[in-house]
């Protein structure tokens, strides 16, 4: 039977109290060689192949690769080059992994689960034959390699007979000369990659950790303080903890956001910075106020560096190590400098190789697209074939000596301007995970065809004779929700919304599940979507199609012709939509006074409720505030954009969004009843009245008053400001008033007080995300915790933890943030490539007057951009005025307030290879000596029927 | 992500068993000889003592007694250092009292107690050493010693654990697993008439789960009930012809 194993009892000490816990060790593990002789009792299918080619120049026979635990950490990328199989992944380097590093550790499942890699995880730690205790006095590190040592052992006499050998590959120097005495297969890493037959893997080789400075004369950098003095440090307040955030005007400054306080310490220099990276945890102590400083208001960008001899052995020029200027005292803030690292975030980075005059030389510098990342050195026999491409790029390290930290190469995404490369590149810029879902992930799919059964019948509630129908913009695939309405007999209206049920196919806690949550949302780009969920499930399973049976999360209401509810009703329920239409279609079929099906009429009786609950909201003080949504027509063989329109909003835009309002509504209520200390969700502050001024100031120039004590004032009084000359002036009013509104969030009940669940822009007390789920994690959780509430479905521990929920909160905002700016980077993307061979002058209206700058907006396009008021090259000054009182700028005779109407030159600047701008030149009003002369638009527009690629969904993100 | 991980994706728990595998059982009956009977028991690293006294007269007042049946009187204690923050007090908290009441009603359903009207009967269990599974392993080892004093009962009682760790059953949880895992049940059994007599569960688990939670725990009873029954009746031969022996001789 199953206990009679032979025991060993492992004692393990955590801290000052003794914890004493089983551990079972086995002889029933397998090795996962295909080649085994020993007969393991294993898989049906073995990951390891029984004779792997040998690529190797160090040794010509089969063999499997055992990595340590530094290997996988650090030369990750060379695990995932596509030559490298047939890898052991002992548990205890699993463990050790998951510890360390969340990303890695990921990267690293990911392979075990892939088919392609046979990469196999060894439990070695319950294997009876390679259990090893720990000696007194030996460390837990010397414990773990001579663990790794004895599985090596283990298998090379295992598979002796099997004729595979195997090897184990570290860069330890200790681990590596008591393998060799053992008489075991060891490898560095680095002599290892240097035999495989693949030349350009070697370039994926991370650099090795410690580099002994050799020339101390050559040291640039302070040394780093080590943990035990840092904790010491911060217990006394000598030092701070933080966060470090390189400013984007300046590489040379940052500020430290301090753990657990709302203060910002400030950092010059890169002697002070001390290799520091953005967003690294640091350590920093403030410095003598006399030495305190203020962040100059010079625009520094790290010189594009052409003198490339003198840039190899580099030090830091005299800006780099910061001239003691005198600040004025009334401007100096909390300056300090860096003395110690907690923890580096770093991540890959995208960018391109300097260009480089010595062809043959091996080392590069990299130049990151994100400007607060320091230039990188990586080593690379391939700098020909990566010129004028976009590439990926790793930090490995940065020693004292080097003026750039050290990192090696990892991919090379496609050429510059490339738009599925810009794509890549925006995608990894804003942290969009858009990898393809792996194997792990698929495998909790439905097992295709998927069927129906009685037992899901019996548990749903049965709507598919209901005349439901979904509206959507045309093209869209995944559909998640859909509506009714029909008469009562006792004259009430039975309306319903109908949640595509996400939850019904995605567990709680399974692989599935997990990348669902770190994914957090579908991201649109303008021609592309990255889901968050497997296509199965978006474009087909949950999909709310027409003509299928889909399972949905249905709310049901009865309300009276005048809207009022008299009952809500959640189930999950199983129908069949009649139709999937897009917004023209249904609002044709409410205007078609022919039409008197009952699919029709159901939409009647939708649009009739909507209107009053609009009004009912926006008497409540609701907001409705403008956006321009832009939409590209693509021509079909090029997908190159051909023309741009702003979206036009219908009558049954507003009837949708008026009731999944409702129904967000009804199921935030229903699940804070039920959950109070653990309902994920939404709320949207009242921005702090100040906020306000910039749009209070603009309205007033043209005599108008805004009233911001309340959102129902603010609502009114925006109504109220219409100029009847100038149309536009009421949206960019709306405009103006997005811009002070602040960010709406998610976050737990339990975290807050009630009355800060406050939804500002919906004027109502609560509010979650409902009925979004395909596209929107924040959905799944409310749909499980109405589920529970109703006895629909399980709870899970983590549905239940408050501090579980928040955190995931968390990683939604941020994933939710980072869609917003992905989204916003690719219409820019797609402008760019617009405007490529086009120059075109535009009517525009200025929005907003700044000290050196117009801002337009260009309604035809929805676009806004800059005008320049004083050359940024040219040091002469401005020909114009500002007028700070008056909010107008006046040059000559011409003076140009808020709200005027200009005709503005569109083109690219086209000086920065990596970050090309749209460059906004004024035509009208004509000031000699800065407007330009206006130009016949020669562009020849395309004839070819537009192609309306609709990536880009309904953003209902309020 | 660095938490605990209760099931590994090998299908390993963090003690190294699968979820359907007991920690190791060991018993020794009869280790006290004052007591009618008696028993040591561990489950891993849980260890617990349970001596029975009786049937004997009814102690202190004579107003407690059932004119039909058996009184069983229980008491369930804990070491003070049966777990890692010493406990203040061995018995009369209310945990100990509520065990205390679980385990009069457990044995009140499977000894013979309408052969012993007005007489009472003394279980003492106390736990020396906890790591999981306290109820189930003091079911297990009183029975063990109500065997040792002679007691008659209709069957075995068997207790066993288990909980839900991703979308798995497991069984026999240890202290780690009930700390972090979701819902606990504790079932305790008559395996021989597959009848439940007893069962506790914690916190919220889908009905959909139950069954499946419960058909690991059952399976769980029976393999402990195996493992008892296989080592009391090897040693009841064993005594047999040890007596046989000497009779002989
Ligand atoms: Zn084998």
């Amino acid at each position: 039977m199953l206990t009679n194993k032979i025991f060993i009892k492992k004692t393990r000490l955590g801290g000052v109290m003794k914890i004493v816990r089983e551990h079972y060790l086995r002889d029933d593990i397998s090795c996962g060689s295909m080649a085994c002789v020993k007969n393991c009792q294993g898989l049906e299918r073995e990951p390891l192949e029984e004779s792997p080619d040998s690529d190797s120049s160090l040794l010509r026979k089969s063999h499997y690769i055992i990595p340590d635990t530094n290997v996988v950490l650090h030369q990750i990328d060379v695990l995932e080059d596509p030559s490298i199989k047939n890898v052991i992944i002992l548990q205890t380097v699993l463990d050790e992994i998951r510890h360390r590093s969340a990303p890695v550790y990921k990267r690293v499942t990911e392979m075990i689960s892939s088919s392609q890699k046979h990469f196999y995880t060894y439990c070695n730690e319950f294997n009876m034959n390679t259990y090893v205790e720990r000696k007194p006095g030996e460390s837990a590190n010397d414990r773990n390699d001579r663990a790794i040592r004895k599985a090596v052992g283990w298998y090379s006499s295992h598979l002796k007979d099997a004729g595979v050998l195997v090897l184990l590959l570290t860069n330890d120097v200790e681990n590596l000369k008591y393998a060799l005495s053992k008489n075991l297969n060891a490898y560095t890493i680095y002599d290892y990659v240097k035999s495989l037959s693949n030349k350009t893997i070697v370039d994926r080789l991370a650099n090795p950790l410690n580099q002994s400075i050799s020339d101390k004369n050559k040291v640039l950098f302070a040394e780093h303080l080590g943990m035990a003095e840092i904790q010491k440090g911060i217990r006394s307040g000598k030092y701070l903890q933080g966060t470090i955030l390189i400013s984007r005007e300046n590489y040379l400054e940052a500020n430290v956001s301090i753990r657990d306080k709302d203060q910002m310490v400030f950092v010059q220099g890169l002697q002070n910075l001390n290799r520091a990276v953005n967003d690294d945890v640091v350590v920093i102590e403030i410095l003598p106020e006399s030495e305190w400083s203020c962040p100059s208001s010079m625009v520094l960008a790290e010189d594009e560096g052409k003198d490339e001899e003198d840039e190899e052995n580099r030090g830091l020029n005299d800006s780099e190590k910061l001239i003691q200027n005198k600040v004025p005292r009334e401007l100096r803030q909390p300056t300090g400098r860096v003395v110690g690292i907690v923890k580096r975030n770093w991540r890959q980075y995208c960018g391109i190789l300097q260009p480089s005059i010595l062809k043959e030389r091996t080392r590069h510098l990299f130049i990151p697209a994100e400007k607060r990342i320091p230039k990188i050195r990586i080593e690379t026999r391939q700098s020909d074939a990566l010129a004028s491409k976009r590439i990926i790029v790793a930090i490995d390290s940065w020693p004292r000596n080097s003026r750039y930290p050290l990192g090696h190469f990892v991919r090379c995404l496609g050429g510059v301007g490339d738009k599925d490369t810009e794509n890549e590149v925006l995608l990894l810029e804003h942290d969009v995970p858009h990898s393809n879902f792996s194997e792990a992930v698929l495998s909790f799919l439905p097992k295709m065809p998927w069927t129906i059964t009685e037992e899901d019948l019996k548990r749903r509630r049965d709507l598919r004779h209901l005349d439901i129908c979904s509206v959507d913009p045309p093209g869209c695939t995944d559909i998640d929700d859909a509506l009714h309405c029909r008469s009562l007999s006792n004259g009430n209206f039975e309306v319903g919304v109908h949640i595509a049920d996400v939850s019904h196919f995605i567990r709680p806690g399974n692989a599935l599940d997990q990348e669902a949550a770190n994914r957090g949302t579908t991201v649109y780009l303008t021609d592309k979507r990255i889901d968050m969920v497997p296509d199965l499930l978006s474009s087909n399973l949950c999909s709310l199609r027409s003509g299928v049976n889909r399972f949905a999360f249905s709310v049901l209401w009865e309300m009276t012709p005048q809207a009022d509810i008299i009952s809500t009703d959640f189930t999950k329920s199983i129908i069949d939509s009649k139709a999937s239409l897009t917004y023209a279609e249904a609002q044709l079929k409410i205007d078609d006074p022919n039409a008197s099906d009952n699919l029709t009429k159901s939409l009647r009786g939708l649009n009739h409720l909507a209107k009053i609950l609009k009004k009912k909201r926006l008497d409540n003080g609701a907001l409705s505030l403008a956006s321009t949504e832009v939409r590209f027509f693509v021509d079909s063989e090029t997908n190159d954009p051909i023309d741009v329109q702003t979206k036009e909003l219908r009558e049954t835009n507003s009837m949708v969004e008026e009731f999944m309002l409702l129904a967000n509504i009804a199921v935030a209520e229903k699940i804070l009843k039920e959950f109070p200390d653990n309902a994920l969700l939404r709320r949207h502050p009242s921005p702090p009245v100040s906020n306000f001024d910039p749009l209070i100031k603009a309205a007033a120039s043209k005599g108008f008053k805004i009233d911001v004590s309340s959102g129902k004032g603010l609502a009114d009084s925006l109504d109220k400001a219409v100029v009847p000359e100038n149309p536009y002036f009421n949206t960019m009013l709306r405009i103006m008033t997005t811009r002070c509104m602040m960010q709406a969030v998610y976050f737990c009940s339990g975290m807050l007080q009630p009355m800060d669940y406050l939804h500002y822009g919906l004027a109502t007390p609560i509010y979650t995300h409902f009925t979004s789920p395909i596209r929107r994690y924040s959905d799944i959780i409310a749909h499980r915790l109405l589920a529970v509430s109703i006895g629909a479905d399980a709870s899970y521990p983590e549905l239940l933890e408050k501090t579980k929920i928040q955190s995931l909160c968390n990683n939604l905002n941020y994933r939710h943030k980072m869609a917003q700016y992905a989204g916003r980077a690719s219409v820019n993307l797609h402008t760019h490539l617009f405007f490529k061979t086009r120059v075109q002058d535009e009517q525009g209206h200025v929005l907003f007057v700044r000290k050196n700058a117009l801002q337009i907006l260009i309604p035809k396009y929805g676009l806004e951009g800059t005008v320049f008021l004083n050359d940024e090259g040219q040091k002469t000054s401005s020909l114009f005025v500002y007028d700070e009182e008056m909010n107008t700028q006046t040059a000559g005779n011409v003076t140009i307030h808020v709200f005027d109407p200009v005709i503005v030159q569109l083109s690219i600047d086209r000086s920065n290879v990596q970050h090309m701008k749209l460059s906004l030149k004024l035509v009208k009003p004509e000031i000699p000596g800065f407007s330009v002369p206006s130009v016949k638009d020669t562009s020849t527009l395309s004839t070819q029927e537009p192609v309306g690629k609709s990536a880009q969904k309904k953003r209902k993100m309020m | 992500m660095a938490g605990m991980e209760l099931l590994s994706d090998q299908g390993f728990r963090t003690d190294g068993r699968k979820p359907n595998e007991l920690r190791r059982i060991r018993f020794k009956k009869g280790v006290f000889k004052q007591a009618d009977g008696s028993a040591y028991l561990e489950q891993g690293n849980t260890k617990v003592l349970a001596a029975v006294y009786g049937p004997h007269e009814i102690r202190g007042s004579k107003g407690k007694a059932l004119h039909d049946k058996l009184l069983i009187n229980c008491q369930y204690s804990m070491a003070t250092f049966s777990t890692q923050d010493r406990k203040r007090r061995p018995r009369g908290d209310r945990k100990s009292q509520e065990m205390t009441m679980h385990l009069k009603q457990t044995f009140n359903a499977v000894v013979l107690t309408e052969l012993f009207p007005k007489v009472q009967l003394d279980i003492y269990v106390e736990v020396l050493q906890s790591d999981g599974g306290n109820y189930c392993a003091s079911v297990n080892a009183a029975t063990l010693a109500l065997i040792d004093a002679g007691i008659p009962m209709k069957d075995y009682v068997i207790a066993c654990s288990g909980s839900f760790v991703k979308d798995t059953p497991i069984v026999d949880i240890n202290h780690l697993e009930e700390s972090t895992a979701g819902a606990e049940i504790i079932v305790a059994v008559l395996p021989r008439f597959d009848q439940i007599v007893f069962i506790e569960m914690n916190s919220r688990l889908h009905e959909d789960h139950l069954s499946r939670v419960m058909d690991q725990v059952m399976n769980g009873c029976k393999d402990i009930f195996n493992i008892l029954n296989q080592q009391v009746k090897d040693e009841l031969c064993k005594k047999a012809a040890i007596d046989k022996l000497v009779d002989a001789g």
